[in-house]
């Protein structure tokens, strides 16, 4: 809760502030009708590092769809995209970001520039993992476990369907039709079948 | 009071190796007043840990800095609700929370159990001791895992909580993901006990059917809770990142559901018992894997606690536990065999068998995926991670199949379906489905998953529908009531059944939102005041963010600096929205944390508009903003709601009994009538 020595101690704070980008405010051009004078923050330090100019390359979908398959250095298991609109105070994915930029700018191809920071920094930048080597088994592995699940278990279920079959030759006798209009003794079943459902 | 904490621990684990030993050893068979000793060993675990965790309570609330864990996650200007979640905040809290917790649960299994399953508890009260007795001795034995550890001095003022930690879904998330965690030892405890015990019959799983459900339904609160405040804190626009952390969360609530509809077969036809046991014993196991992830430090993730050694604690732990109880279950391997055979794939018994197999696989893929760093590191020596696109190639497709299960498994009929049965079943979900797609192609929507998924959804809801209108209907005839009373009835007598379908309908939910986050857009931008930046919506219209500017105050434990938007919506002024950068102080004013990020939402049920205030290039108001729009995540939530009442619904005491169907065993041979022998 801020008491009032508190708010005088920020008055007093803001007060060089005041004198000094008041004058300086005064003296400078009028804003454009669709802006205003982007005045100095009070105190530019609570929102942490300063950010980089944007640019239109920030929003670039292929600059987007590279960082997007890179992991930041800093140790934060995101990709660059998400980490340098994220994690604000990390300073690794900005640099990388810029790196990436100045590369597209250089005409590179984004195969190239994944396989340039790769080169540098490891494998291990790469998001998903290429499909190789012992790679393979990353991406191989579940499905032939669940396709191994699914044969194991129509085999299993096949045997047993035929042990059952083998075992109790016409122990289930067809069930003649029942008529189409229940009888008075047909609904009592009915209702005494149902009640032992729901319950 | 850290004396006395200290004491606690001591009692709580010397009494719960007690209660093991006995449980274990003892011939309490023979000698009822040892049993009457066992389960009251749970109860005194349990106060010797609610005094323990009253300790550290005032620790916290007296500001005792002295504590180090006191210094460490609180600070004198902290609010007191964070005061109270503070005792979770932290790796050494967290493990006197898990054991007190459990401690409780403990107790209750031995106080509410029916008394026809008396016989199993002292060995259920054996387990828990175990695992209490195991978690207390990590606190007492573990390196800097005890949370009365006392520092050398007594500083002024302590760190305070972490910023993403003082977040209202934060006071919700950990306890009740906890609590879906600790409940899980519950069920492996009637486990474990019926194995011991011999008693393999239906009795142990409707013993610990509810305990199961609480687990369930604690998980997914705790999930969906985290899915929030990973949206609304982290500012990334996303609820969830497959990071190992969320993951180790999702393994045994897949199990578990898995569980969940596999007993069924085992309650109507006495089938799949081994697979039962097995699947208890391996989310227990999955539960402590999760523990273990977040603990070590083996796996990096932005959610693990500090690494320490507690994780080789837990890694010996999981190993012993996981020999001990297939060993068991291999030893009573003959006494679980079926009591009746498949008759028919196209069943609900095969449908719960296909969903078993898409719920285990998905749990093995995640799996897989989470370990797969570790396993590259140990064969190639680079560690790989798999990330976001790995972990939806291969359970995208899964979930859809999943989904589709989810419509079929009520719509067959047990044993066998008759192609009548299939037919009349079907009609009515499959034209559901169809007109959905129909409509999703016709709104332009062309995208394969997402046209599937909607479609999928779209059968499942019918399928729910008819279920519920088939039931009411019958009532109506039957019992000859009105159409709310029929409803009402239908649902009362039998809420496992409806409420598992209200279930459903949450899942249906959750797919709905996953499918939005599929269109979602996003820009970076920079604006003086007054500038304005449009984005596009889905759906087709724009919205148009005018930066008002930026203002900086302080508050109560932080400096803030709050950036405003006016938003219209094609042109049309809708509101304004806020997004914060806060810079957390200590009481003296000093910074104690990197400053963090609150984000700004406008939410209705079509779509969230989400700004992220990201800083400053030049220390002026010119701002930079993330923007996204983010499709249908309200469905998230209200799909969580929806699956709570479901879960509630299901759980919820009273009802008439459960009764096991009788089953006629297939009998071998030729039968043979006996002629009656007169004496």
């Amino acid at each position: 809760m801020t008491d009032r020595r508190g708010f005088l101690r920020g008055a007093l704070r803001a007060l060089p502030f005041a004198v000094a980008v008041g004058p300086l405010g005064a003296q400078l051009p009028a804003a454009s009708p669709d802006t205003l004078q982007a005045d100095l923050l009070r105190d530019p330090s609570l929102l942490g590092r300063l950010r980089d100019p944007a640019s239109a390359y920030d929003n670039d979908p292929v600059v987007i769809s590279i960082e997007r398959r890179l992991r930041c250095t800093c140790g934060c298991t995101l990709d660059i995209y998400t980490c340098r609109t994220t994690d604000f105070s990390c300073t690794f994915s900005p640099a990388l970001h810029r790196e990436v930029i100045t590369m597209v700018k250089s005409g590179l191809t984004p195969e190239d520039i994944v396989a340039a920071l790769v080169a540098r920094e490891g494998p291990a930048m790469l998001m998903a993992p290429p499909a190789r080597g012992f790679n393979l088994a990353g991406y191989l592995v579940p499905g032939l476990v669940m396709a191994s699940g699914a044969l194991g278990l129509a085999a299993w279920l096949s045997r047993r369907r035929l042990a059952v079959a083998t075992a109790v030759p016409g122990m289930c006798p067809p069930v003649p039709p029942s008529p189409s209009v229940p009888d008075a003794n047909q609904m009592e079943r009915l209702r005494r079948a149902l009640d032992d459902v729901e319950s | 009071m850290t004396l006395l904490g200290d004491f606690a621990l001591w009692a709580a684990m010397l009494i719960g190796l007690w209660t093991a030993a006995m449980a274990f050893f003892g011939p309490w068979q023979s000698r009822p007043a040892l049993a009457t000793s066992v389960t009251r060993g749970a109860h005194a675990a349990c106060l010797a840990l609610l005094v323990a965790a009253v300790a550290l309570w005032r620790g916290l609330f007296t500001h005792d800095f002295n504590i180090e864990y006191v210094a460490a996650y609180t600070a004198r200007n902290l609010p007191d609700y964070y005061l109270v979640t503070a005792f979770w905040a932290g790796q050494k809290g967290s493990l006197l929370f898990w054991a007190v917790v459990l401690s409780i649960f403990g107790a209750l299994a031995q106080l509410l159990t029916p008394s026809r399953h008396r016989n199993l508890l002292p060995h259920v009260a054996g387990v828990t001791s175990v695992v209490l007795a195991f978690f207390v001795g990590v606190m007492l034995f573990g390196d800097g895992a005890n949370p009365f550890e006392r520092l050398p001095f007594t500083p002024p003022d302590g760190r305070g909580l972490n910023p993403q930690l003082q977040n209202p879904g934060m006071i919700a998330h950990p306890p009740t993901l906890y609590l879906g965690y600790i409940s899980i030892t519950i069920p492996f405890a009637f486990a474990i006990a019926a194995l011991l015990a011999r008693r393999l019959d239906t009795g142990w799983i409707i013993a610990m059917r509810k305990w199961a459900l609480a687990s369930w339904l604690f998980l997914s609160i705790g999930i969906t809770i985290g899915m929030w405040w990973a949206y609304v804190e982290l500012g990334w626009g996303g609820v969830w990142a497959w990071d190992p952390v969320e993951n180790a969360s999702l393994h045994p609530w897949l199990t578990l559901t898995a569980f969940l509809h596999s007993v069924m077969i085992q309650e109507k036809r006495g089938m799949l018992k081994r697979w039962n046991v097995a699947l208890v014993i391996g989310t227990f196991l999955l539960s402590i894997f999760g523990t273990f992830i977040t603990r070590s430090g083996v796996i990096a993730s932005v959610h693990s606690f500090t690494q320490s050694d507690v994780g080789y604690f837990f890694l010996a732990f999981l190993c012993v536990t996981a020999i001990a109880s297939f060993t068991l279950l291999y030893t009573r391997w003959p006494s679980l065999a079926p009591e009746a055979q498949l008759e028919s794939m196209l069943s609900r018994e095969g449908a719960f068998l296909y969903n078993n197999l898409a719920l285990v696989g998905i749990a093995f893929s995640v799996l897989w995926g989470t370990l797969f760093p570790i396993l590259s590191e140990a064969v190639r020596g680079t560690k790989m991670t798999v990330g976001p696109a790995f972990f939806n190639r291969v359970n995208v497709p899964l979930g859809l199949f999943l989904l589709l299960l989810t419509g079929i498994g009520p719509l067959i009929a047990w044993r066998k379906a008759s192609v009548a049965n299939l037919r009349r079943q079907f009609i009515a979900p499959t034209v559901g489905g169809l007109v959905t797609l129909v409509a999703m192609l016709a709104l332009g929507m062309r995208a394969f998953y997402p046209l599937v998924s909607l479609s999928l959804a779209g059968f499942v809801t019918v399928t729910v529908i008819q279920e519920f209108t088939r039931g009411v209907r019958a009532r109506m005839r039957l019992h000859a009531e009105h159409v709310a009373l029929a409803l009402v009835h239908l649902v009362g007598r039998n809420r496992r059944r409806y409420g598992g379908y209200v279930v459903h309908i949450g899942i249906v939910l959750y797919f709905v939102a996953f499918t939005g986050m599929a269109f979602r857009t996003e820009k970076t931008v920079e604006l003086a005041p007054l500038e304005s930046s449009t984005i596009r919506s889905p759906y087709g219209h724009t919205y148009t963010l005018t930066h008002q500017g930026v203002s900086q105050y302080a508050a109560l434990n932080r400096h803030v600096s709050a950036a405003t938007l006016d938003v219209a919506r094609d042109g049309v002024r809708i509101g304004s929205i806020k997004s914060e950068k806060r810079q957390h102080v200590d009481s003296f004013g000093n910074p104690t944390f990197e400053p963090s990020t609150e984000v700004g939402i406008r939410s209705d049920l079509r779509e969230d508009l989400y700004v992220v205030f990201s800083g400053t290039p030049d220390g002026t108001e010119r701002a930079q903003y993330k923007i996204v729009v983010n499709p249908l995540v309200s469905w998230f939530w209200i799909g969580g709601v929806v699956l709570v009442i479901g879960g509630l619904l299901t759980m919820w005491p009273g009802g008439p009994q459960i009764r096991v169907a009788r089953r006629i065993v297939p009998q071998a041979g030729y039968a043979v009538p006996l002629a009656t022998v007169a004496k």
